[in-house]
């Protein structure tokens, strides 16, 4: 499974970057995504994997032995809502360019650059 | 260049507030002068602060005679400087600023000449840069006035930045940054290696500061500063400051060939450069700046001979152009009041109707063509005799100083005669007349100074000049001061010069013509500086335009592009250790292997939008179910929740935004992706095959009950743990949702 994972990353990663580059917001947003859950993939995994035995205490316990790595999982569950929390602002900011600029085309996004036309706000 | 006079902006008069900078500067004058006795004795007071111990650096002045000489230049000159310009700029509403301008330069130009620390001789010496930055470009809503300004602070900026690396590289071979501690390792710095490199990188700084050739023609140009300001700055200020930073270091730096042979023939060509071209110039403001140049070259000229002689006769030099430059600016400005122009040929005739202004330019032009008996003769004959028992190059600098001085008192006919006499009147004005006393008095001071010092110049002599000698040269002038030396070889070289200078004033006309004519063929170092900020200006455009090509698609290419190259940098320079992993996995992992490919290929190419996002969905399910296999249920059920939301929220995009058509294969954005892809892959079975060190998770799992008293271990890291860190987590969210609110409500406007 870990060969499996390193593949998968690298194919998330690499259609990320893929629909990042298309030029109109909505793919660029899928492409965030995926990025994201690529990176998510690479820290759980670089946590090494253990089939079925979730880090829970069981009862009556104070350890448990050769459970999953609790660690990575930990950061993952911060990872994961933050992401969220990203794309949802940028998902709020593609569809507000989309009124101010009247495009979803990102090229065509350029009042800030030298030697365009100012900012239309 | 500064062809227009000042205008001042009319509003009410100011207040008496604005004699308050003259005054407190004479009393600082007047505080100076208690330190003339001891300096003479050989009492230097000393003023140490501790500044920065670890670098030997420290915040230290030092008064020798050469700095108490300046000092007083410096507090005398500004007292009559700064009555002037409350005189001058009595009903302009930027008085105040321009008298605070003033005192910051002054002040800084103040802790330069008497700073005996060379890091807080520099901190003063930037000081000067910028505040005449400010003072040149005081009109600033003229385009000529700003032009100036930045070129004057361009140059001198960028010397000094030279000036600093010399003076840093000097700092840690003496292992000391008091220049009084350096002055007395002269031998270590000449037989030093770094010889060369300090001396280039100081004489940059010295020579950009007193414009020297190549880089003299910011000073010309810095006559757009209003005339208080550029009587300030070039008589016995800014411009002296290279002057003085070459006097200061002689001890440490001085005599060596390379010295001699690079002051002398930079000093003599730009003197006798700037004073043939001050002979040109209409306006006499212009003329006087170009003799200033010419000035500041007879001092370095000076210098670089190097003699005891030829020491006396620069600081004697200093001394008399100081007088005669600042009564000689101040009184243009005075013509200029009184009858409404400056320019040489708008003004002819004016000594009846302007009588003091008559006699103090008469006086301070006399000082400057070097007649008796005034100070300007005892410093000419000093420089004779100077030249004339020069070490090197005696006849070469002794011919420079005769041509230079000649032409010096061609110039002098230029501004004391023609606008005064044996012509009829005739000026701008109806009515021209001498100017109030706020404007007379200073000239009238500096140039009844000349006289003086002319008349009796033992005491100026014992008073100043000797002890700034010894500060200079190390050891006791020789000789003294006198307006009569007999007879020899300086006063025939004397007579010469009057000579030449009469025959060269009564053909100016023919020179003025045949110099107009041929300005535009002569080569002009300006050119070169304009030439050099064009191309920067054009590097720095084109580089942008490169870089930030308004494409963003385009940005996050390169992006893209560096995190791959760096990823496989980072792999190919590593070891390669191949993870022991067999390509197997239980069916289970089959499965989500080809439920998340399948996704990934169907949002890649799938021209539904609703397919694409459905399948976006399916990826996130597929990696939701890997945590649940591998034992992460919170995780997994966390994704499962955000996969869903995100579903929603693109759907509601989806929406919302355009409908476009299919995107066709780009190859080159394809090359990229998979070489980024690739490297992540492959750095990553290099992560899985190290080895692992989990004494970080041993410790969550051994405390997470006996402790926190948790069972959930992942539960107890995110909220006691590492319970700040969801903290912070919470409040990105908070303020993620509250800039989203805030981008949907902001203001309603569409443009299609």
């Amino acid at each position: 499974m870990e060969i499996m994972l390193a593949v998968l990353a690298g194919a998330l990663v690499a259609a990320g970057a893929y629909l990042m580059m298309n030029g109109k917001t909505l793919p660029y947003l899928f492409g965030l995504t995926m990025i994201s859950n690529s990176a998510n993939i690479i820290i759980f995994a670089s946590g090494r994997l253990t089939f079925g035995k979730p880090p829970l205490v069981p009862e009556g316990e104070k350890y448990i032995q050769g459970a999953a790595n609790a660690l990575p999982q930990a950061l993952i569950l911060t990872a994961i809502v933050i992401g969220f929390g990203l794309l949802v602002f940028a998902l709020c900011l593609a569809y507000r360019s989309y009124y101010v600029l009247g495009t979803i085309e990102m090229d065509q996004m350029h009042s800030s650059e030298p030697g365009t036309e100012a900012n239309p706000q | 260049m500064a062809e227009t006079p000042d205008e001042p902006t009319i509003t009410r008069e100011a207040g008496i507030w604005r004699f308050i900078p003259a005054v407190i500067a004479a009393l600082v004058t007047l505080w100076f002068t208690k330190f003339i006795s001891p300096v003479a004795n050989g009492q230097y007071p000393e003023y140490v602060v501790t500044w920065v111990e670890s670098a030997g650096v420290s915040f230290a002045f030092r008064l020798d005679g050469l700095s108490l000489a300046f000092a007083l230049l410096i507090c005398g000159i500004g007292a009559m400087v700064f009555l002037y310009a409350s005189a001058y700029f009595r009903s302009d509403r930027r008085l105040l600023s321009l008298q605070l301008t003033l005192i910051a330069f002054a002040i800084s130009m103040l802790g330069l000449t008497t700073a005996d620390d060379a890091v807080t001789l520099f901190i003063f010496w930037e000081g000067t840069t910028i505040t005449s930055y400010l003072l040149v470009g005081f009109d600033h809503e003229k385009e000529t006035s700003r032009r100036a300004a930045l070129q004057a602070l361009l140059i001198t900026g960028a010397g000094g930045l030279a000036l600093f690396a010399g003076l840093l590289i000097m700092g840690g071979i003496a292992g000391t940054y008091r220049i009084s501690e350096m002055n007395l390792l002269g031998e270590t710095f000449k037989s030093h290696e770094m010889y060369t490199t300090i001396f280039v990188l100081v004489i940059l700084g010295c020579f950009t500061k007193s414009a020297q050739w190549p880089f003299h023609f910011w000073l010309p140009g810095a006559m757009a500063a209003p005339t208080p300001v550029s009587a300030y700055l070039h008589s016995a200020t800014m411009v002296k400051a290279g002057v003085y930073l070459m006097a200061r270091l002689m001890p440490a730096l001085g005599g060596t060939d390379l010295w001699v042979w690079t002051l002398i023939p930079f000093g003599a060509f730009t003197m006798i450069l700037a004073s043939v071209w001050a002979m040109r110039q209409t306006d006499l403001k212009l003329m006087l700046a170009f003799t200033t140049v010419m000035g500041l070259s007879m001092m370095t000229m000076l210098l670089g001979v190097s003699t005891n002689a030829a020491i006396a006769a620069a600081m004697t030099f200093l001394l008399v152009h100081a007088f005669y430059k600042a009564a000689l600016f101040l009184s243009v400005g005075m013509i200029e009041k009184g009858s409404g122009s400056r320019d040489y040929t708008k003004v002819a005739g004016l000594s009846r109707a302007l009588p003091l202004t008559t006699t103090v330019v008469g006086l301070a032009a006399l000082s400057m063509a070097g007649l008796p008996p005034l100070f300007g003769f005892i410093g000419k004959e000093m420089i004779y005799e100077a030249g004339l028992h020069s070490h090197h190059a005696a006849m070469f600098v002794v011919g420079a100083a005769l041509v230079a001085n000649a032409l010096m008192v061609a110039c002098s006919g230029m501004v004391a005669i023609r606008p005064f006499f044996f012509n009829d009147q005739q000026a701008p004005k109806n009515n021209p007349a001498d100017p109030g006393w706020g404007l007379w008095l200073g000239p009238v001071i500096l140039s009844g100074l000349g006289l003086l010092c002319g008349l009796f110049p033992g005491t100026i002599g014992y008073t100043l000049v000797e002890p700034m000698v010894l500060a200079v040269a190390g050891e006791p002038m020789e000789g003294y001061l006198a307006l009569w030396h007999g007879f020899g070889m300086p006063l025939l070289l004397s007579v010469a010069t009057f000579a030449l200078g009469a025959l060269l004033y009564f053909g100016l006309d023919h020179i003025r013509e045949f110099l107009f004519r041929i300005e535009d063929d002569v080569p002009e170092t300006e050119r070169w500086y304009d030439g050099f900020l064009v191309a920067m200006g054009s590097i720095a455009r084109n580089g942008s335009i490169l870089v930030q090509n308004g494409s963003m698609t385009s940005y996050l290419r390169r992006t893209f592009m560096v995190m791959a190259i760096l990823i496989w940098v980072a792999l190919l320079s590593g070891t390669w250790t191949w993870p022991a992993f067999a390509l197997s996995g239980e069916l289970i992992d089959w499965a989500i292997f080809l439920l998340i490919t399948a996704s990934l290929s169907v949002v890649l190419g799938s021209s539904s939008r609703l397919a694409a996002i459905t399948a976006l969905g399916g990826v996130g399910a597929g990696i939701a179910i890997i945590f649940v296999v591998y034992g992460a249920v919170d995780v997994a059920m966390t994704q499962l929740f955000v996969e869903i939301l995100v579903v929603v929220f693109m759907a509601i995009a989806m929406v919302k935004l355009p409908v476009t058509g299919i995107a066709r294969f780009r190859p080159r954005d394809a090359a990229v992706a998979a070489f980024l892809g690739l490297g992540v892959t492959m750095s990553m079975l290099m992560v899985l095959g190290t080895d692992i060190d989990l004494s970080l998770t041993d410790f969550f799992v051994e405390k997470s009950y006996p402790e926190a008293f948790g069972r959930n271990i992942v539960n107890v890291i995110l909220v006691d743990f590492r319970g700040f860190d969801t903290m912070g987590e919470t409040a990105v969210i908070c303020f993620a949702a509250m800039a989203a609110y805030a981008v949907l409500k902001a203001g309603r406007k569409v443009r299609k």
